[in-house]
């Protein structure tokens, strides 16, 4: 437990004082903010589809979770060899609970990382249509960041250098995001397209901070959790094997 | 307690065929300062690694303070201290917390905790340091702290792997100093790998020469000199590993030492 704790907080503390790294993370956000939401926004309107900015505010913060989750796990590969971790993978603990520690560490500086993001989004002029569900929200934007930090840590445990990196952004990463449904609705979407949103775990995400925030979602909030839930599961064991198997 | 901090017997570890270490066998007594010298991709680190519990061996026997490496692993890893060849200290944490968090990981009492980290940062110099982020500390420094944390949980024994790499002859002598002292006073015993024979002649008590996976001669320096006709460590070393520069390939290390540099400096 304390192995845990000590794992928890060392990302934490990583984390605050990155300040760089959280404002310039901000840069996406705002970007995909400014120019689709402003610039989609009158067709989006005249769609009869309502506000853009509402819309496509759940699916930025879901980017900005998708995007510290999937680095923070990655960052293993780095740790490996020059950091932290070969410390702790001679010191009297076991792999399990640095896996966990890791990932839970992860996963809260995502969830804190998407909580910026949100606050972002309001300044730009996304109202929320009730905070009644900020708890559900938060829940929703915790499970997202579990489940891709637990998937990062998975691919870095196999990845025995950082070359597959970029193959990793673009055809897992940013697939990932735009295929999700965070900038186009999902209802009346072609066969194909449908069929790959719905395999797509980003998507029940997007829903979920959709369903939380401005009270519409595809799939149904209850879904879009047991889905994002039950995944984070069976990623945390995957990662957990491969992780058990890691030699420096 | 038994007086062989480490007995290895008829060690063997295979990768796919290519065998790195090839049935080594050696003793370290407790308390003494033990140097495994051998040309790149020997099978050192290899070695080190299966000591450390970091690699099982494929076959063969370790004992670490009478504790079995693949089935004590908590009790091995409790009774010894490591510095790595390539830093593990955390860079975005101060030297304090580097300290704090090695103490819990070792569950070292708190308050027990908090007098060794004065102890031991006042020793290796660096306690008016201790709340600087450790990315703001020069190599010796960097090391020195390295040296601190492997030693906060009281072990037995240290393992060093190129413990003075890159670093100038006075931050050297002033590591060996430290390490020295422990071994004298606290009766810790030291296991370093280095590639400055002249250091290996000067501190270990014993040395072994590891080539091609075997160890080749083992012994004092002096025995080591007679045994090959030279009148240096280094000349002894050249006579029983040969002349010839071992060129390695470029290790996924090796490429990620360069790229990391490169990842830094965004």
């Amino acid at each position: 437990m304390l192995a845990i704790y000590v794992l928890w907080l060392r990302q934490l503390k990583r984390y605050v004082r990155s300040r760089s790294r959280i404002i310039g993370s901000l840069g996406q956000p705002i970007l995909f903010l400014v120019a689709l939401g402003f610039g989609l926004g009158p067709v989006f309107r005249r769609a009869g589809n309502g506000n853009y900015i509402d819309f496509l505010a759940p699916g930025v913060i879901a980017q900005g979770i998708l995007f510290t989750a999937i680095f923070s796990g990655i960052e293993l590969v780095w740790d490996r060899q020059f950091g932290f971790l070969k410390e702790t993978l001679v010191a009297p603990v076991s792999r399990m609970s640095i896996m966990i520690g890791r990932t839970l560490g992860g996963a809260t500086i995502a969830t804190m990382q998407g909580m910026v993001v949100f606050l972002l989004t309001l300044v730009i002029g996304f109202r929320p249509y009730s905070l009644a569900h900020l708890p559900l929200f938060i829940v929703l934007m915790f499970l997202i960041s579990l489940f891709f930090t637990a998937v990062g840590t998975t691919i870095a445990s196999l990845l025995e250098d950082f070359q597959g990196f970029q193959l990793i952004m673009n055809f897992l990463v940013m697939p990932l995001f735009f295929l999700s449904g965070a900038l186009f609705p999902l209802s009346g979407l072609s066969p194909v397209l449908t069929l790959i949103t719905q395999i797509n775990p980003l998507a029940y995400g997007v829903d979920g901070l959709r369903g939380a925030l401005i009270h519409s979602s595809h799939f149904g909030i209850g879904l879009d959790i047991a889905v994002l839930a039950g995944l984070s599961v069976i990623m945390l064991t995957v990662g957990s094997y491969f992780f058990s198997r890691i030699e420096v | 307690m038994t007086d062989q901090a480490i007995r290895v017997e008829h060690l063997v570890k295979k990768f796919d065929g290519f065998t790195a270490v090839n049935d080594i066998s050696f003793n370290v007594s407790a308390g003494e300062i033990f140097a495994f010298l051998g040309p790149n991709g020997a099978g050192k680190s290899t070695t080190i690694k299966m000591l450390t519990t970091l690699l099982r061996p494929t076959s063969g026997q370790i004992r670490i303070n009478g504790f079995d490496p693949t089935r004590e692993q908590n009790k091995v890893r409790q009774s010894f201290g490591i510095v790595f060849q390539d830093p593990s200290l955390d860079d975005e944490l101060t030297a304090h917390e580097n300290m704090e968090f090695h103490g819990m990981l070792y569950r070292v009492p708190s308050q027990l905790r908090k007098s060794r980290i004065k102890e031991l940062l006042d020793i290796v110099e660096l306690w008016d340091r201790r709340n600087h982020l450790v990315k703001t500390f020069s190599g010796g420094m960097k090391r020195r702290l390295e040296i601190a944390r492997g030693l906060l949980h009281h072990p037995s024994i240290f393992f060093l792997d190129e413990p003075t790499l890159g670093l100038d002859p006075q931050t050297r002598n002033q590591l060996w100093n430290y390490i020295l002292n422990l071994n004298k006073t606290k009766q810790i015993t030291v296991f370093f790998t280095t590639h400055y024979m002249e250091e290996a002649e000067r501190m270990a008590q014993r040395i072994a020469i590891i080539d091609h996976g075997k160890i080749i001669a083992h012994g004092t320096a002096t025995e080591l000199k007679v045994q090959t006709h030279t009148s240096s460590l280094e000349e002894a070393f050249l006579s029983l590993t040969g002349r010839a520069i071992r060129e390695e390939e470029a290790s996924g290390l090796d490429k990620m030492r360069l790229r990391r540099q490169m990842w830094r400096r965004h």
